[in-house]
């Protein structure tokens, strides 16, 4: 069992980042702490995906010296998967922000449940 | 190629470029510009609809030069298209319906923005109907969470933000966990287009090899849908969300954004991992549970709700639960029931929404079930409407959702065993359930009151008025085509794996 961790290591790096970055995201009151730990589960997938990518011994996707050979480099498309990964994971972070920074000039308050309690009292 | 087939695409594009020309109009020339595309894409579709039912076949239409397996497709059947048109109707009939009310709840300079999140809504729509795509669907599925959260949190009052803040937070768990689902498919089989997923799965299905990494897929899969569908108990976010926006965006939040992942997670199960080993794997037993208890608690909840916004909110938690548990049938007929009741459901819930706000407009501003009593004399369409909806509901027959309850029951019979008594006895105590709020306050509203004060009729704007009717003939329809629609319906799904 241990030896399969160690072997797959970057799978196992991954899996305890998703699940700090998921108890941060559920457990924790401060709105920007739960963005964090979103980052950090959507930064842990990547990683994986990227992991999965790679192939030992070989270099980026881009032909230089005219090699031409596909055993030459890695694969690419979980690369590219990981940039438009990560285009997703900045305009959710930047709506998380924006929502919380609306939210903190409204109630002046991060925390979630405060907020929850605030907005209950209020007439719509 | 016909210059039919290429509509899904000029859809897609056209509702892209739309929404950003938007960005940049005023509030009346945004609603214009909205009201044109959901139109034209209604028309497209409609198009594109009567040329796979007349050839009877689905094409793949491929997106830029490269083929399978680098490029990417998307895929229009019989199927897709039915239930895209569907998903147009609600979404103009609801775009209609919420005119008058939006543009008093939203603020002038912002009004553009909504317009803009119900395209982009659409387009999210659009594309996760007709992708081939798993990565694609996963972009979208992302696309679609954000635009529904700015129509949650359009009115910008502070029970919507926190609805937002609580939405976004469900949501990006529940995107997070398919994404890692995909991802476990690709480095299983190297693939992201279904048709190729499809194929390499059956070889590992049937050479039993990576058992555990497909069953976690589908696993995260699942659940990663089924909470950003609403699928109890992860529908804490649902009732704030879709009680506190506007009620376009209710009705588009409850019949499409939560439709839209269903039907999503049906393509998942039909077209990339095939639905009998979807079966073997056992996750049909865990939707049927969940899908049950869903039926009953949603129904309570929405029994107990004090506001009908809220009523109508609970209501959707009970009508996943049929989805669900349809799903969780593990037969053809399953699945079938389940994209029914899917577009029966949306039809249904987004005209009680719209009728709801109508009617609390007419009553002098309540939300309280409780002041809706003699509702009818002051708005007549909008308490016909409801009344439907809510009969619609509750089952009864010539109306849509009759058929859903008819085809789970069969489909609970020909299941047989443990599966067949668990699901009559939920289907009956929770239609009685249904009956009882749903029935109790359609009765309200023709009951008279006796209060003294003078009844005050209100006309509802034209266009509202013309939503409302629309979203009264789309569910009538549904009703009295339900036969056509579900031969339609069945023949997308047997060409879908």
């Amino acid at each position: 069992m241990l030896e399969r961790l160690l072997t797959n290591y970057e799978a196992t790096a991954a899996v305890i980042l998703f699940c700090i970055g998921f108890s941060t995201m559920m457990l924790n009151k401060n709105l920007i702490k739960k963005i964090i730990g979103m980052d950090i589960m959507d930064t842990a997938v990547y990683l994986l995906l990227a992991s999965l990518g790679y192939i030992a011994g070989r270099k980026a996707p881009i032909v230089v010296d005219g090699v031409q050979s596909v055993e030459a480099y890695i694969n690419p498309i979980p690369a590219g998967l990981v940039l438009t990964g990560i285009v997703v994971s900045v305009s959710v972070s930047a709506l998380m922000l924006a929502l919380s920074v609306r939210l903190y000039y409204r109630y002046h308050t991060l925390n979630l449940d405060e907020i929850v309690m605030l907005a209950g009292k209020e007439e719509v | 190629m016909q210059l039919v087939q290429n509509f899904p695409f000029a859809c897609i594009l056209l509702t892209l470029i739309c929404a950003v020309i938007t960005s940049v109009l005023g509030g009346g020339a945004a609603r214009k510009m909205t009201l044109f595309v959901i139109g034209a894409v209604t028309v497209m579709t409609a198009c594109v609809m009567v040329y796979t039912l007349e050839t009877g076949d689905s094409y793949v239409y491929l997106m830029g030069h490269f083929p399978a397996p680098w490029g990417n497709e998307i895929r229009a059947g019989a199927l897709e298209t039915v239930m895209m048109l569907v998903f147009c109707l609600v979404i103009l009939f609801s775009f209609l319906g919420g005119l008058g009310r939006s543009i008093l709840q939203i603020e002038a300079s912002k009004y553009n923005i909504y317009c803009i999140m119900v395209d982009l809504t659409l387009l999210s729509l659009l594309a996760l109907v007709y992708t081939n795509d798993l990565f694609t669907g996963y972009v979208f599925i992302e696309i679609n969470t954000l635009a529904a959260a700015g129509l949650v949190m359009i009115r910008q009052n502070g029970k919507s933000l926190v609805a937002a803040v609580r939405y976004m937070i469900m949501n990006l768990l529940g995107s997070s966990l398919f994404l890692i689902g995909v991802v476990l498919l690709y480095a299983i089989t190297g693939h992201l287009l279904m048709q190729n997923l499809h194929e390499s799965i059956a070889v590992l299905a049937a050479s039993g090899e990576y058992r555990v990494p497909l069953t976690m897929a589908v696993a995260l899969m699942t659940v990663g849908l089924s909470m950003k569908s609403a699928l109890f108990p992860f529908d804490t976010w649902l009732p704030g969300a879709y009680s506190n926006s506007t009620p376009t965006a209710s009705a588009i939040l409850s019949s499409i954004v939560s439709k839209g992942y269903i039907f999503l997670l049906i393509k998942v199960y039909c077209r990339v991992f095939g639905f009998d080993v979807v079966v073997s794997l056992g996750v049909c037993d865990v939707l049927f549970v969940f899908g049950a208890i869903g039926m009953v608690m949603g129904s309570i909840n929405a029994m107990r709700a004090k506001t009908v916004r809220m009523m109508i909110a609970y209501s959707s938690v009970a009508q996943i639960g049929y989805i669900y548990l349809a799903l969780g049938m593990a037969s053809p007929a399953g699945v079938l029931c389940a994209l029914w009741h899917v577009a029966a459901h949306a039809a249904t819930k987004s005209m009680l929404f719209i009728s709801s706000a109508e009617l609390d407009e007419a009553s002098g501003g309540t939300h309280l079930r409780a002041d809706l009593r003699g509702g009818f004399y002051r708005s007549p369409l909008a308490a016909s409407a409801f009344a439907l909806g809510g009969a619609n509901l509750v089952g009864i027959p010539m109306l849509g959702v009759f058929m859903t309850k008819l085809m789970l029951s069969q489909a609970a019979i020909d299941a047989g065993g443990k599966h067949m008594v668990a699901a009559l006895i939920v289907l009956a105590v929770s239609t009685l359930l249904n009956a009882q709020y749903f029935l109790g306050t359609a009765v309200d509203l023709f009951t008279p009151r006796h209060d003294g004060k003078a009844v005050v009729r209100t006309r509802p704007q034209a266009l509202t008025a013309a939503g409302i009717a629309g979203f009264i003939a789309l569910n009538l329809v549904l009703g009295f085509f339900a036969k056509d629609i579900l031969a339609a319906l069945a023949a997308g799904l047997a060409r879908f794996a």
